[in-house]
């Protein structure tokens, strides 16, 4: 009995160590610039770039397979802080980006059938079973797909909202 | 003595600028006190920090003095009702800010009894706790009255916690035409020692040096004989140069110590309070009374009748311009409206916004005062850089902010930027310098608040992945439970059958 005990535990504590040091010495890198990339990115796998997620799509950029403005809900911040990071050059003035967006619910027409909660990758939209629903402006990432689900198209992208907190002055114009 | 010094030794240091002060006669004219308009507009948010959340209901008697909306969060004030009256609504009105947004607001409608709640004030506020004065100072809803509107109650609490050894009163006022601070040193000096010497209480300072610009000389004299009996109040006279009144500079006129690079004058032990905060003080302790009004300089060359007036804080502009004396020609000369000072003050796109708890003045600018003049290009004269108090390089910073490079401009010292508006004013080629920095800390600011949100949702995403996870593991466990227990009913009904079955057989072999 006690030598069982005793022959296990030994056993589980090398191979315990042995594990440990294979962890440090072997370890299989990822990409780290993939990485850093994912840490910009929205992260609500939206799947709008076509690609498996936010990890597919910057592995995918890295790669030079997909260009740096495949993600609609980034916008143009997301393409420049890609394009820094990979020095990249990359004309944001074809991108035709008018400002990040977000869905809003037209309340007149939405009749509380909750499919656009059950896909929000984010549960930015509230609402139970024949109640209005609503987004909350600051949750959403713009990813459009509770917008296809609506029946009665009640949702719709609209520019965010200017407020006092989110104002900047503008740049003055060129001397 | 350090690099710079030495170069501060041969240049001189001349950092800032003189513009023409513009103070007089508006500083020489009696106090006016104005009556209580039919409306106050009440903004949630007349501070820095966390907007206030109404406690009133539409429809609901209120009396002068009575809270109508909390503080919320660390940083927040509580707002007041100015005056008794019914809270006629809860909507959004124009900001006074340059932007011609809206933001929420309290409107109270007077019913003119001006009926005050009881106030619980304090007879001997030296015998109270300096946690106690903090939180009274909270209550009543004192914010920094030089223009930040920094909730007073976070610095004095702030400052007794990190052991502050002097206490400077900002008597600068280094903007032109403003002449509300000198107006009260003057008018109210003896109750401005006494808000200082409690001041002084509930930080814990041992000393409290007054600043205040020699082109104030009545209001110097005047602080003077009523701090000549308090050993621990110096009254200094600073010489006038814009920007006496930033903390920064006036606290290296009056001590001689440096404030450090993106660090506070806590750090150094000195905390900064200006002198009309200091009588909101002793209102708030001695007489319980919370922050309701204050004194606004009206002026500028379209102004009838330039002068101070003590308005009720949500009165519109409009209203104190009109009691004020109106403007020249009806107004036919108007080229900018300003709330504040000229230099660092914010233009407004009409007269109907409402004083708030940090406005100093209204200014209304005829098209020479403006000045306006289409920008040339920069002749790197190097004039903005001699004229910057914060030792930066604003022409550099401006090329860099220009080809969007903020963390260029951040890295040649932007985040050290007061946003002044020195290196505009000296500009022979009226390059708009300022403009640019307060444009660039913007965007840096709307940076951040967007790398929060991101890594907000971010989390939001990874939170609905494992409740979606967490519910399919439960369904399946559920679904094999159930599952578990039709086949345990089943196993037991066809063992109850056997053993029937069994007992039949037996009965009848029996039989």
């Amino acid at each position: 009995m006690i030598a069982a005990i005793l022959s296990l535990t030994v056993l589980g504590a090398i191979l315990g160590i042995a594990l440990g040091i294979a962890n440090k010495f072997l370890k299989v890198e990822g990409n780290p610039i993939v990485d850093e990339l994912v840490d910009l990115m929205p992260g609500s796998n939206c799947g709008q770039c076509g690609y498996p997620g936010c990890v597919g799509a910057a592995e995918a950029i890295v790669a030079g397979t997909a260009p740096a403005t495949c993600c609609p809900p980034g916008g143009k911040a997301l393409v420049s802080a890609i394009a820094a990071k990979l020095g990249l050059t990359v004309d944001l003035s074809a991108l035709g980006d008018d400002g990040p967006k977000i869905a809003t619910v037209a309340e007149e027409l939405c009749i509380g059938c909750c499919r656009c909660a059950r896909v929000c990758p984010t549960d930015a939209i509230l609402g139970g079973p024949k109640q209005i629903h609503n987004v909350f402006r600051e949750a959403c990432t713009g990813c459009e797909a509770c917008i296809e689900k609506c029946p009665t198209e009640a949702l719709v992208m609209k520019p965010v909202p200017v407020t006092l907190q989110h104002w900047v002055m503008p740049k003055p114009r060129l001397a | 003595m350090g690099f710079m010094n030495l170069f501060k030794h041969f240049l001189g240091d001349d950092w800032g600028v003189h513009p023409d002060d513009r103070k007089r006669p508006a500083a020489d004219r009696p106090l006016r006190v104005m009556p209580v308009p039919e409306k106050l507009y009440l903004p949630l948010q007349q501070h820095l920090g966390g907007p206030a959340r109404p406690v009133v209901l539409v429809g609901q008697q209120v009396k002068k003095g009575e809270l109508i909306a909390e503080a919320q969060g660390m940083i927040s004030a509580p707002i007041h009702a100015p005056t008794s009256g019914t809270i006629a609504a809860v909507t959004d009105i124009t900001a006074p800010h340059p932007s011609g947004l809206t933001l929420p607001a309290i409107i109270l409608a007077a019913d003119g009894r001006d009926e005050w709640i009881d106030c619980q004030g304090c007879a001997d506020p030296f015998a109270l706790d300096p946690v106690e004065i903090g939180k009274r100072v909270a209550a009543a809803g004192v914010v920094g009255l030089g223009g930040a509107a920094f909730p007073s109650a976070v610095k004095l609490t702030g400052a007794a916690r990190s052991k502050v050894k002097t206490l400077v009163i900002n008597g600068g006022e280094c903007e032109p035409y403003l002449s509300c601070d000198d107006r009260q040193m003057r008018d109210r000096a003896a109750d401005i020692v006494d808000g200082i010497r409690i001041m002084l209480h509930a930080t814990g300072a041992r000393e409290a040096l007054v600043g205040i610009e020699d082109n104030k000389p009545e209001a110097i004299a005047a602080m003077q004989a009523a701090a000549a009996a308090v050993a621990e109040v110096h009254i200094r006279p600073v010489p006038a140069r814009y920007p006496m009144g930033s903390e920064k500079q006036l606290v290296q006129v009056l001590t001689g110590k440096e404030v450090a690079a993106e660090s506070r004058t806590f750090d150094i032990g000195i905390v900064v309070h200006n002198v009309g905060t200091a009588l909101a003080v002793r209102a708030a302790i001695r007489d319980g009374r919370p922050l309701i009004s204050r004194v606004v300089t009206v002026n500028g060359n379209c102004a009838n009748d330039p002068g101070n007036v003590e308005v009720l804080v949500g009165t519109l502009a409009e209203e104190v311009i009109a009691f004020a004396g109106g403007l020249k020609g009806d107004g036919i000369g108007l080229a900018r409206r300003v709330m504040g000072g000229p230099m660092m003050g914010m233009q407004i796109p009409h007269w109907r916004v409402p004083v708030v708890k940090g406005t100093s003045g209204i200014l209304a600018f005829d098209a020479q005062e403006v000045a306006a003049q289409e920008p040339d290009p920069c002749i790197r004269c190097g004039s903005c850089v001699k004229a910057c108090p914060m030792g930066l390089l604003p022409l550099e910073m401006s090329a860099r902010i220009r080809n969007s490079a903020y963390d260029e401009a951040v890295g040649i010292g932007l985040k050290d930027c007061i946003a002044c508006g020195c290196c505009a004013y000296v500009c022979p080629s009226k390059i708009p310098l300022v403009q640019y920095f307060v444009h660039a800390k913007g965007e840096l600011a709307a940076q951040d608040r967007n790398k929060l949100r991101n890594d907000a949702t971010k989390k939001l995403a990874q939170q609905r992945q494992e409740r979606l996870d967490r519910e399919a593991r439960e369904k399946a466990e559920a679904a094999a439970k159930r599952k578990a227990e039709r086949e345990a009913a089943a196993a037991a009904k066809a063992a109850a059958e056997a053993a029937a079955k069994q007992a039949t057989e037996t009965e009848g072999e029996s039989a």
